[in-house]
């Protein structure tokens, strides 16, 4: 364990050591070589190390992973594959998994984003009229399961979800209710394909339902007042004032919220794979199947799955640069 | 509204006296009604974690027996034997003792080399004239949103070829690649932002720009630097993907957790300690810091 914080240490003085190095060395050669335009050259230096970083991680293994598509299995770094055109996509597209993680996929970034925004603005709403304190107090403990891990979550909600046969006692607090309050029978929640899907997204929707709240609560505040007073002198009551005239003040922080919780849905995997035993009886999903199809050897198989989600992220990423330019434009 | 606008509504709400427009007043029936609400939420909100924190000081034999809502009954056998128990339990190799140390090793460097890097790219976008400086820019943002499961194939071929897959340093910068668009997008954002004239008389004082980048621009720059910090450093330490598949030297906190989970039954009396070990770290860090956790993720909720 010593070597091991040794090793941490050396990494975190060599990892900032080594970038300022870098930054100093390379600002020091444009000073003494650079004869034109020598700031020009400077933000090159400034910028190559994190253009460097993000090419190397993302940028590359994007068409590197769509290129691994056209190519057979059984590929371990290159060697031993075969180019095979699309028989990949077209194993994909018939096998049945496919579309059932697809399917889920599509119900989680429904649902998950709904119910997290609703929730998030029932509370931002409530908690504005109480007490300083309370507020900050109350939406504390709603924002919390934000610092938890998704694996962290499964742990908390499985306490929640067991199931135990009717002879034992109940260990799960939904059957401790549903037995012990309702007399029924107890439910395996995470095994009935009817709605294992949707005990699995509450836990997404438990922890991101904080994160809707902060920011829509932020929103909420800033409304101005006077455009509120108005609509009341104007004898609104408040659901009226809170539909027709914050709701659409705050339309936009909404989307945005909205967006950044589906595109993080987009890519569930821990819940599913940890509370959902790796997408069983029924739930998997399309990062799901993607890692299955990886630890199985099959890149060419798996990068398809990956081919999807990137399909579905192309909007936002068309999404984000347009705001980009926007807010450009406005500067 | 952009993120940037966000961003400044999110400040607004640091301010604590800032001056409340009450919906309809805090008196009378709105407020009752609010006040029931937000209690309901907050019960039922909370619930799950009283569970786990109960749960995790109840004796083996009553975890097994009966729901965590009875420990009213048995409450002297509640005990601390399971925290001292899972620390020393070993799952897919590693103690939970050592797994809380990986972790460690795992976040801190994977917070601190990405912040730099991010830094003097994100002065050169804002204060810097160069060609293609905003198609540059807009590869970023594009980068915010690109799921990182294209990384794992290509990426592991590389490291294989290397000789640092599953290790350290892997990880490292793997995350520090994964980091990088929102570090330099949110940096921006803020570095952008500073006044004009301050860099201005800084030039005309005779700086260069690695100066003013390093005397100027970061003492300025703490508060966006902290917030960058914070979200980085619980996302590497919740991560379970990243460390599922590029670390193999042995476990995190999130795989051995995993790992304890698949043993389910034998062990509940341990998970829910262990998993609560694990949570103390993000949820003190949570609480010490939620004004630059909060501003962290409003400027950032265009990330992918």
């Amino acid at each position: 364990m010593g070597a091991v914080l040794v090793r941490a240490v050396v990494a975190i003085t060599l990892g900032v050591g080594g970038a300022y190095a870098l930054f100093w060395l390379g600002n020091a050669l444009v000073d003494r070589f650079a004869k034109k335009d020598p700031d020009k050259i400077r933000a090159g230096v400034f910028v190559a190390p994190a253009m460097f970083v993000v090419g190397l991680f993302l940028v590359f293994p994007l068409f590197e992973t769509i290129r691994l598509t056209f190519y057979s299995n059984n590929q371990v770094r290159g060697e031993g594959r075969a180019f095979v055109g699309l028989d990949n996509y077209t194993a994909v597209l018939s096998d049945q998994v496919f579309f059932s993680s697809l399917w889920n996929n599509i119900l989680w970034m429904i649902f998950v984003p709904s119910f997290a925004v609703a929730i998030g603005l029932a509370a931002a709403v409530l908690s504005d009229k109480l007490k300083p304190r309370w507020e900050n107090f109350s939406k504390s403990l709603v924002f919390l399961p934000m610092a938890i891990s998704f694996v962290g979550a499964s742990v908390v909600w499985q306490l929640i979800y067991n199931w135990r046969p009717p002879s034992e006692g109940q260990t799960g607090l939904l059957n401790g209710i549903w037995v012990g309050v309702f007399g029924g029978d107890p439910i395996a929640w995470l095994d009935r394909t009817a709605f294992n899907d949707f005990a699995l997204m509450a836990v997404m929707v438990w922890l991101q339902a904080g994160f809707a709240m902060v920011l829509l609560s932020a929103a909420i505040k800033s409304v101005p007042e006077d455009t509120l007073e108005a609509a009341r002198i104007d004898g609104a009551s408040e659901i009226q004032v809170f539909w027709r005239i914050i709701v659409p003040q705050i339309a936009s922080t909404i989307v945005v919220v909205a967006t950044t919780i589906l595109i993080l849905v987009l890519k569930v995997f821990d819940i599913v794979s940890v509370l959902g035993r790796g997408g069983q009886f029924g739930t998997e999903v399309i990062a799901n199947t993607f890692y299955t199809q990886f630890e199985s050897g099959n890149y060419g198989t798996a990068g398809v799955y990956v081919v999807v989600l990137v399909l579905m992220t192309i909007p936002f990423m068309i999404l984000n640069i347009r705001r980009f330019r926007e807010q450009e434009a406005m500067r | 509204m952009s993120a940037s606008a966000v961003d400044t509504a999110a400040r607004d709400q640091e301010q604590k006296n800032v001056a409340k427009f009450g919906l309809g007043g805090t008196e009378g029936s709105h407020s009752w009604f609010a006040r029931s609400g937000m209690f309901a939420l907050v019960l039922v909100w909370s619930l799950p974690t009283i569970g786990l924190l109960v749960s995790s000081f109840r004796s083996q034999s009553a975890v097994v027996a009966s729901g965590w809502w009875t420990v009213l009954s048995d409450l002297g056998t509640l005990t601390f034997q399971n925290y001292a128990d899972v620390l020393s339990e070993t799952a897919g190799g590693s103690t939970l003792a050592e797994a809380f140390v990986n972790t460690f090793v795992v976040a801190v460097p994977a917070t601190v080399i990405p912040i730099l890097i991010a830094a003097f790219a994100a002065y050169a976008f804002s204060w810097m004239e160069f060609p293609g400086r905003e198609t540059l820019f807009i590869v970023f943002v594009a980068a915010l949103v690109i799921p990182l499961q294209v990384a794992f194939i290509p990426i592991l071929n590389i490291y294989g070829s290397v000789g640092i897959a599953g290790s350290f340093l892997g990880v490292w910068l793997a995350h520090a690649g994964f980091g990088m668009p929102l570090a330099v997008y949110l940096l921006r954002n803020y570095i952008g932002s500073l006044p004009r004239e301050v860099i201005e008389s800084a030039k005309i004082d005779g700086a260069s720009h690695f100066q003013i980048f390093w005397q100027l621009i970061i003492p300025l720059s703490v508060p966006a630097l902290a917030s960058f910090a914070i979200f980085q450093f619980l996302w590497t330490w919740n991560d379970f993907l990243v460390a599922l598949i590029m670390f193999n030297e042995g476990q995190v906190a999130t795989t051995y957790l995993a790992q304890l989970i698949g043993s389910f039954g034998q062990q509940a009396h341990l998970l829910t300690a262990g998993a609560f070990i694990t949570m103390t770290v993000p949820i003190i860090v949570f609480f010490s810091l939620q004004r630059y956790f909060v501003r962290g993720l409003t400027a950032g909720s265009v990330k992918g």
